[in-house]
């Protein structure tokens, strides 16, 4: 395992530009091993273009966010069915 | 309650410098005022962003150390060595100065005051900062739960909030707390300098049959080697809890 | 140094690199037989997207103009791969006429892991996302396909001097 990644939870305040719910805490399923895991537990590589999230069991991409100016680019399809915590309204 | 305040779509907000103080040779507690601050839960972290003259601007998530406690926020701010934001925060930053910052973020390296299960806090150098908010936000409420704090440093010169832990650990109210030292010890300190081992953990920490919740937070390679060592000893991965710090944002 | 995934540490016995044709032609180089072509210096200035640059650095690689010759192919397209999965996609004549090159030294030093090595993509005249590091092959496609950057946000083609960053730019 390499020292140069941090956690998921780190990118919960740019996932909170994008999101109104906190996205640290959801949980999914990783595409490519079935893993299930929190997007808080993944490793995230920050020296970057963007922020990429890869999946602590298979080392492969659960997400990636780039923020330019004014705009966002999110891809979740290394994540499936994510389930978010949510208060009963 | 405590799930509302990590709801909604986070913006940036100007936060004033109430305070400084030194922690260490390298490291300072800065205390912010931050109007209309929703609250936070311990663990959680805000993004502080700098922006220069010319617009470039360069953010890093800092972890929070106080207790929730109306506008008042406090970070603990370690200079790390060709640090970009670091040195700004810890040794330029004044009282009376302005700080852009966005918070609270994340739900999941959080402790809730209403879990009866012991608690295991396992911090390496700076790693310690969520894990006083923990041990502040628990004295803040009064609860009795059961805490064990493992507190590993360099040496005792970089040990942050001393005092305080001391206090805290002899009040009676059930927090332990240990320091071990990887470079240099007190005189006649019963352990030679060493990284956190399997014989050190077993010793102090709660056994896996107790069901404690972990959190560790370090260095990458610190958090590591501990959420390895803790789940050889038989503890459930779920319930250890693992935040990481590193280099982070821009650069090269 | 840019990374989007842990640091691939491949030593230069099981490295290769290869130029596969959009017929599927292949052609292979172990590292003694790529460090057995006529190695070029060349000295560049370096653009990366997160707005620094770096001026004047010097490099030795072979030209990809060399790796190219003779292989027969009316692909216009070409993405690159790395080792560790990273992909990244320009024009194919954006590889020619001595404006890229497999770099193996930088500043006279054979490349360290973190720099990208053994073996680095280096494509001065666009930004350095472009530049692969820990490259491994090069596919020539008659259709393009964007690259790791290119399919979330970044520019297709990276123009430092338009200032190509992001979709649209």
């Amino acid at each position: 395992m390499t020292e140069d990644h941090i956690d998921g939870n780190a990118a919960g305040g740019a996932l909170s530009d994008v999101f109104a719910v906190d996205l640290t805490a959801a949980t999914g399923q990783c595409s490519s091993c079935a893993q299930s895991l929190a997007l808080a537990e993944a490793l995230l590589y920050t020296q970057a273009p963007g922020l990429i999230a890869r999946c602590p069991g298979c080392e492969e991409v659960v997400f990636r966010l780039v923020r330019g100016p004014g705009r966002a680019w999110l891809d979740m399809r290394g994540m499936t069915c994510v389930q978010f915590e949510l208060a009963d309204s | 309650m405590a799930r509302a305040k990590i709801l909604g779509r986070l913006t940036w907000r100007v936060a004033t410098v109430a305070a400084v103080r030194d922690e260490t040779s390298s490291a300072r507690t800065i205390v912010l005022d931050v109007p209309d601050w929703p609250g936070h839960l311990p663990g959680q972290h805000v993004d502080v962003r700098l922006t220069a003259p010319d617009g470039y601007s360069t953010q890093r998530s800092y972890s929070i150390a106080s207790a929730p406690e109306g506008n008042r926020l406090e970070l603990t701010v370690d200079v790390l060595p060709d640090g970009e934001v670091s040195p700004y925060l810890a040794r330029v930053l004044s009282v009376g100065d302005p700080l852009e910052i966005r918070g609270p973020i994340g739900g999941w390296f959080v402790w809730d005051p209403e879990k009866p299960e012991p608690v295991q806090l396992i911090g390496g150098g700076s790693g310690v900062v969520p894990l006083m908010a923990m041990i502040r936000a628990r004295e803040t409420v009064g609860a009795q739960t059961p805490f064990r704090l493992l507190y590993s440093a360099r040496g005792p010169e970089t040990i942050f909030y001393r005092d305080e832990l001391r206090r805290s650990s002899e009040n009676g109210s059930g927090l332990s707390v240990t320091y071990a030292y990887t470079r240099e010890v007190p005189q006649g300190w019963e352990r030679p300098p060493g990284r956190v081992d399997a014989s050190l953990l077993t010793q102090i920490t709660w056994a896996p049959e107790q069901e404690p919740i972990s959190f560790v937070c370090g260095p990458t390679g610190f958090v590591e080697t501990v959420a390895d060592l803790l789940v050889s000893a038989g503890h459930d991965p779920a319930r250890i809890r693992t935040e990481r710090f590193g280099p982070s944002g821009g650069g090269s | 140094m840019l990374s989007a995934g842990p640091t691939p540490q491949i030593s230069t016995e099981v490295w290769n690199f290869s130029v596969t044709t959009e017929t599927g032609e292949v052609r292979r180089w172990n590292w003694a037989e790529l460090n057995a072509l006529s190695v070029e210096r060349t000295t560049v200035d370096l653009h990366c997207v997160t707005k620094w640059s770096k001026l004047a650095t010097t490099w030795e690689g072979v030209s990809l103009d060399t790796l190219l010759d003779g292989v027969e192919t009316s692909a216009e397209y070409a993405v690159a791969s790395s080792y560790g999965g990273y992909t990244t996609n320009l024009p194919l004549e954006d590889l020619l006429d001595g404006k890229a090159w497999i770099a193996v030294r930088y500043d006279g030093e054979p490349l360290t892991p973190e720099h990208g090595g053994p073996a680095r993509l280096l494509v001065p005249h666009l930004y350095l996302w472009k530049s692969a590091k820990w490259v491994r092959g090069i596919r020539l496609l008659n259709d393009d396909e964007p690259g790791f950057w290119e399919s979330v946000g970044y520019h297709n083609y990276g123009d430092p001097w338009r200032e190509q960053r992001y979709w649209g730019d």
